[in-house]
């Protein structure tokens, strides 16, 4: 293990350096969201979000327990389309189609938004199974394509070599690291165009930690990832961009460097230097 | 001081520890207690007990000899026998002993039971060549052998005949084992061929449709039958006459001689000549007959097989039928439907329906299942056997589906609380991978809950299983020999009548002509009727503990 923080903080300053060319305004957009509000019941969660997520970098929400992080996470898969009483107002683009339209097919939407959550929930059924779940969904069976998919999955999710020799073994045998990284296999099995992380790393020991922050590292050149954390240092460390909300307001967007060393807003400054939250 | 003490004593909550183990420790004894009382007397009565013979002597009657097994004694106040116009003597000790003895031939004395004055018994000898003979009518027979006959010939007598017995019963038995093969497969495969046939000719008739041709193809089909038994018949009327053809003349206690023939003779047995271990084989093939045969003699005696298939059958059909309903209004309740004051009234009612009494549930079952359905079912799919009905009459079905009825609320509740305890991520992870919430449900909520599905099944099953009463309304009766499942077309016959271990009971029990005989069946009845519950409980628990260990919960 003492090898693998080596390893981190080499990866940490070239993380550092690529950081440095980053200009928002620049980037394609992925999720465009051109203002929202989201009501549970009576109480308002979000007030008029307005953000742009650019594709192939990763997106991080930060802010207090409560003000609203994963709600505007889940809005981007309609996740919260589960909760009773849920209300959105406005929209959200992904690549310039609107999700909330009528007649969006929302199992259409959630295999292009994969979700990764805060707790492992791997279903009680081999590695083999968790893995190629939303393949038989969609109607693929064929073992060829399936045992691919898995390898190329697992590999994806630097969990290939630990079960390679255990792929039709349960996956309620795994370590809660190794849980949450099938997870992740899991949901890129299914090609997806964007990663929603919620707090992925929350039920994790800190090696365990490490290896899914490498691991978000490596995906971003292929995947849009946002992802939400109460963790500041994890923020920093793995983020292009990140987020500041509070009372379900986006205070500060910016990148990730800009917002830590020099932010342009006080509740900001307040809540990087541990003053709240 | 010692308040303090007592005070701290029931602070220390020892007093609830000692009286919920005691409540632990009473449960466990009475539950042993029941299953050893059933167990000592209904296993007891299949031991061959040794045959005593004495005189019997009543003061001032002429002297008696008595000759059969004792079967149970009592102590009974002098007084009392006083009164019941016993010629006691006054002096003496105040209790004197009663013997309840099986004496057998009923042919000859009229009573199988004879309840005797211990103290005036006298002489008592256990002879070996004392007989015990288990006949098919007239109950057991005990005496001496005095010859063995073949038609009217004496082939063996005196110590010869015994041997020359056992040797002619087992051929007799061998003729009777053809004999009921031929008569219950073959001959009841051609009647229920003549059956259909008639059946047909009738459905022809009623729809217009029976014209030369088709009566002329029946009468053929018939003729062939009718060919096919005049063969049977032959075969039947020769091995019935082998079958009787031997006989046995034997002697009672008292001298009298009677004949009897082989083919109404089981078995044979010398029980006070037998060695330990020749008694235990012959408990066991008792045993066995019990199990394996169909009932003899007002089901007093033989085996009560059909009542063990009837109640197995019975529950599994219930178990298959109730199971998907359940689930799949459980599913509905807890999955689709919204919750709210409706859902609401619909659980308690469920819950308040497992809490009617069974015989309604019989009642409704008469009502609707077996008149209203039935009779539809009857006028519309089977008019040809009008006015007999097929299944407007109780039968395997309606039973099946009144228990259904009952143990249904089990199963939705059981159901209900596993969707309940599926957690929420595992749910949202199977929706973020893009499966709709129909494909989430089947392929990852339903598994998951399928221990707890089994669970609903396991105490529907229970609950079924022990119901008596609402299935004398619905289908089970006293004596149905012929299984519901068997080798003629369409192999379950859903609308014949059953037999139940727990009808049973309490047909032998309660409804016998011979009560003192069918007591210890009684005993030995509720014995396997608590096996064959158990039986089915822990094959159903086997599979959910397999299931759940599939399906390991996640919770941890």
């Amino acid at each position: 293990m003492q090898h693998d923080s080596h390893t981190r903080s080499i990866d940490m300053s070239a993380l550092g350096r690529d950081k440095q060319s980053l200009r928002l305004a620049e980037e394609t957009v992925a999720i465009e969201v051109p203002g929202l509000s989201l009501f549970y019941g009576d109480k308002q969660a979000l007030f008029d979000v307005k953000l742009n997520i650019p594709k192939q970098r990763v997106t991080a929400f930060i802010g207090p327990s409560g003000c609203g992080k994963s709600t505007l996470l889940r809005t981007f898969n309609r996740m919260n389309d589960l909760v009773d009483g849920c209300r959105v107002v406005g929209e959200v683009n992904l690549y310039g189609n609107n999700i909330y339209r009528k007649g969006e097919e929302v199992a259409e939407l959630r295999r292009r938004v994969g979700m990764v959550f805060q707790k492992p929930n791997p279903f009680p059924k081999t590695i083999y199974e968790n893995v190629v779940y939303g393949l038989r969904i969609q109607g693929i069976n064929k073992k060829r394509v399936l045992d691919e998919a898995v390898e190329w999955a697992l590999k994806g999710a630097a969990l290939w070599d630990e079960v390679k020799d255990r792929l039709h073994e349960s996956a309620l045998g795994l370590s809660g690291g190794q849980q949450q990284r099938l997870v992740i296999a899991r949901t890129i099995a299914v090609e997806p165009e964007v990663l929603l992380l919620d707090e992925p790393c929350s039920a994790l020991d800190p090696i365990s930690t490490l290896k899914v922050e490498e691991l978000i590292y490596e995906l971003k050149s292929k995947y849009t990832i946002v992802i939400v954390t109460h963790n500041m240092q994890q923020a920093a460390r793995v983020s292009d961009y990140t987020a500041f909300m509070y009372m379900g307001k986006l205070v500060e967007f910016g990148d990730t460097d800009t917002l830590f060393t020099n932010p342009a807003k006080k509740q900001t400054e307040d809540y990087i230097t541990g003053r709240y939250g | 001081m010692k308040q303090d003490s007592l005070k701290g004593w029931f602070k220390s909550g020892a007093p609830g520890v000692w009286i919920s183990g005691g409540a632990v420790a009473i449960a466990v004894i009475m539950t042993i207690g029941l299953l050893s009382v059933i167990a000592v007397r209904g296993l007891g009565h299949f031991w061959p007990a040794d045959l005593v013979q004495a005189s019997y002597q009543v003061p001032g009657q002429p002297e008696q000899i008595v000759i059969g097994e004792v079967v149970q004694s009592e102590q009974v106040p002098r007084a009392r026998l006083k009164s019941a116009g016993l010629p006691v003597p006054d002096q003496g000790p105040e209790f004197m002993t009663r013997e309840l003895l099986k004496v057998g031939n009923r042919d000859l004395n009229g009573n199988d039971f004879s309840w005797v004055i211990g103290d005036w018994l006298v002489n008592l000898q256990r002879p070996a060549e004392l007989m015990a003979l288990e006949r098919r009518e007239w109950g057991n027979f005990y005496g001496y052998l005095v010859s063995v006959k073949e038609g009217d010939r004496v082939v063996a007598q005196g110590p010869a005949a015994w041997a020359e017995l056992q040797a002619r019963l087992k051929r007799a038995s061998k003729l009777n084992a053809e004999l009921q093969n031929l008569e219950k497969k073959d001959i009841g495969a051609i009647n229920h061929g003549l059956e259909r046939l008639r059946l047909q000719g009738r459905k022809l008739e009623l729809e217009g449709k029976l014209d030369a041709a088709a009566q002329a193809d029946l009468d053929a089909d018939r003729a062939e039958l009718n060919n096919r038994y005049k063969a049977i018949e032959q075969r039947l009327s020769s091995l019935h006459q082998a079958f009787a053809r031997d006989s046995l003349v034997a002697r009672d206690g008292n001298g009298r001689q009677v004949e009897i023939n082989l083919s109404k003779v089981v078995h044979a047995i010398q029980p006070n000549g037998m060695s330990t271990l020749t008694k235990l084989s012959t408990y066991f093939a008792k045993v066995w007959e019990f199990l394996s045969d169909d009932p003899r003699e007002a089901n007093t005696e033989g085996g009560i097989f059909p009542a063990i298939f009837g109640t197995v059958m019975m529950t599994l059909i219930m178990a298959v039928i109730v199971t998907p309903f359940g689930v799949l209004a459980a599913v509905y309740l807890r999955e689709y439907a919204r919750q709210g004051p409706v859902t609401r009234l619909i659980r308690i009612a469920v819950n308040n329906l497992a809490g009617v009494p069974a015989i309604v549930y019989g009642v409704f079952g008469l009502g609707f299942f077996v008149y209203v359905l039935g009779g539809s079912i009857d006028r519309l799919f089977f008019p040809e056997s009008l006015p007999a009905p097929t299944l407007g009459t109780p039968g395997l079905l309606w039973a099946s589906l009144t228990l259904a009825l009952l143990a249904v609320p089990v199963v939705i509740v059981a159901t209900e609380e596993g969707l309940a305890r599926i957690p929420r991520t595992v749910r949202e992870g199977s929706l973020a991978l893009g499966a709709t919430k129909a494909e989430t449900l089947w392929k990852i909520v339903i598994p998951m809950a399928s221990p707890a599905m089994m669970t609903g099944m396991i105490l529907a099953v229970a609950r079924a299983a022990g119901e008596v009463a609402p299935l004398m309304l619905v289908g089970v009766v006293k004596l149905a020999p012929s299984l519901p499942l068997d080798g003629n077309y369409p192999y379950l016959h859903l609308d014949q009548k059953i037999m139940h271990l727990g009808f049973h009971i309490y047909d032998v029990g309660f409804q016998s002509p011979n009560v003192e005989a069918a007591r210890p069946l009684v005993y030995a009845t509720a014995l396997l009727l608590v096996l064959v519950i158990a039986t089915l409980n822990l094959s159903a628990v086997w599979i959910r503990n397999h299931l759940r260990e599939k399906y390991k919960a996640l919770d941890s």
